[in-house]
């Protein structure tokens, strides 16, 4: 027995039975990210017992300004976040068990990856993400906390099914349009700002402190300066859809269609296809070879790069196209090359 | 007119008079937001009539997506 937790068994909310407790978790993680990276490694260390970690990108250099997990060599393999981040998981904490996932997971998904979850960290950079776990939270009761930040403005807020009001409570309407990385950039102390109430909010989870967990909406500006926090316990609504007298789970329910969705930060669109769909990267680098334009390859994806654009082919059917925020002209790409 | 507006004090132009000017005064009129006024927090179809008054503490948070 090393004294690895030390300074955490210390601190007296914690102490060894809360060590004890946070070992015997299970957290799951959506999005490897910034918030998504920074969450990770704090749990990790704290001596989680079981992390999932599920992310559809891959590491790229524009990420690495605030993305703590990875460093030059992930963005040169462009390797897929979700296996990078296991990688230096697994050499800050090997006690830990850490299951990774790359892909873009849809609310079947995620529903096999719940069993037996504990908490769910949310660290995705789009909001259908999130109305998914905030429904999945309430369809299967278990608590989940938002993060989100851009520029350098950060939000966050703990939701516990049952108690608190969720996400839709709050929500007037799904919020599309806004600010996003893309348009506004990231500072990386405001990553790491809400990162650190996201990870102390996960700690009184995980140690069932319940009465020290936040219960407030906390917002701050950093360069302004600025710090707000609410009290919505009042927005609780009977009739909300998602955690009402009668959920209906309106954000699980699965419309056959091709999902798209512009990527915060990248200038690319995701594209993915209907139905699940693995298809074979070495005949799909062939019938690319043969186009013009240059492929590259590793096991989990195929890039090709064209007509000043970059697509890059998932095994799970998915494509990124870079250097466009246009839907239907990364659709058209696909289609074009990919049929 | 001064306001406490997410903790600090600032000085907003005379031509704002309700809420929903001060969410325009600060481009969040078409945005996400929740909007706390002294301590209470306001319907969304309240907001373009409740006054804002000298002395009011208000919050105001946004809801973004980045991540």
């Amino acid at each position: 027995m090393n004294d690895r937790y030390s300074r955490q068994t210390l601190f007296s909310p914690i102490g060894e039975a809360g060590q004890k407790k946070i070992r015997d978790k299970h957290v799951l993680l959506l999005g490897a990210g910034a918030l998504g990276t920074g969450n990770a490694e704090a749990l990790v260390r704290a001596g989680v017992g079981r992390l999932t970690v599920i992310d559809r990108d891959y590491v790229e250099w524009s990420n690495l300004q605030r993305q703590q997990l990875y460093t030059e060599r992930d963005a040169k393999d462009r390797l897929p976040k979700a296996i990078a981040a296991k990688q230096r998981l697994m050499e800050v904490n090997s006690e830990v068990r850490v299951d990774a996932y790359v892909m873009d997971a849809n609310p079947v998904e995620m529903e096999r990856l719940l069993n037996g979850v504990d908490l769910m960290m949310d660290a995705t950079d789009n909001f259908d993400g999130r109305m998914m776990m905030n429904d999945l939270s309430q369809k299967y009761q278990i608590p989940w906390i938002y993060g989100a930040c851009v520029s350098s403005y950060g939000i966050s807020y703990t939701i516990l099914p049952g108690e608190t009001p969720c996400l839709n409570c709050l929500l007037d309407r799904v919020p599309i349009g806004g600010m996003t990385c893309d348009t506004a950039g990231i500072i990386s102390p405001a990553v790491q700002m809400v990162m650190a109430h996201q990870t102390v909010e996960a700690m009184k989870i995980l140690v069932e402190d319940w009465s020290a967990v936040r219960q407030k909406l906390v917002s701050f500006d950093l360069w302004q300066n600025q710090h707000t926090s609410i009290n919505v316990s009042k927005m609780k609504n009977d009739s909300c859809p998602s955690c009402g007298e009668n959920p209906v789970y309106p954000f699980l329910e699965y419309k056959q269609q091709m999902k798209t969705a512009v990527l915060c930060g990248r200038d690319s669109v995701q594209i993915r296809p209907p139905a699940n769909r693995e298809w074979s990267l070495e005949e799909v680098a062939k019938t690319l070879a043969k186009q013009e334009g240059h492929v590259e390859q590793n096991p989990y994806l195929v890039s090709f790069t064209t007509e000043n654009r970059r697509m890059v082919l998932f095994k799970d059917g998915r494509a990124l196209i870079h250097g466009t925020q246009d839907i239907t002209e990364a659709k058209t790409l696909y289609h074009r090359y990919l049929g | 007119m001064k306001l406490r507006i997410n903790g600090e004090w600032l000085t907003v132009p005379e031509t704002i008079h309700t809420v929903g000017d001060l969410l325009s005064h600060f481009q969040l009129d078409q945005r996400v937001v929740i909007v706390e006024q002294n301590e209470t927090i306001l319907e969304k179809e309240s907001r373009s009539e409740i006054k804002v008054q000298d002395g009011d503490i208000i919050e105001i948070v946004q809801f973004v997506g980045g991540g």
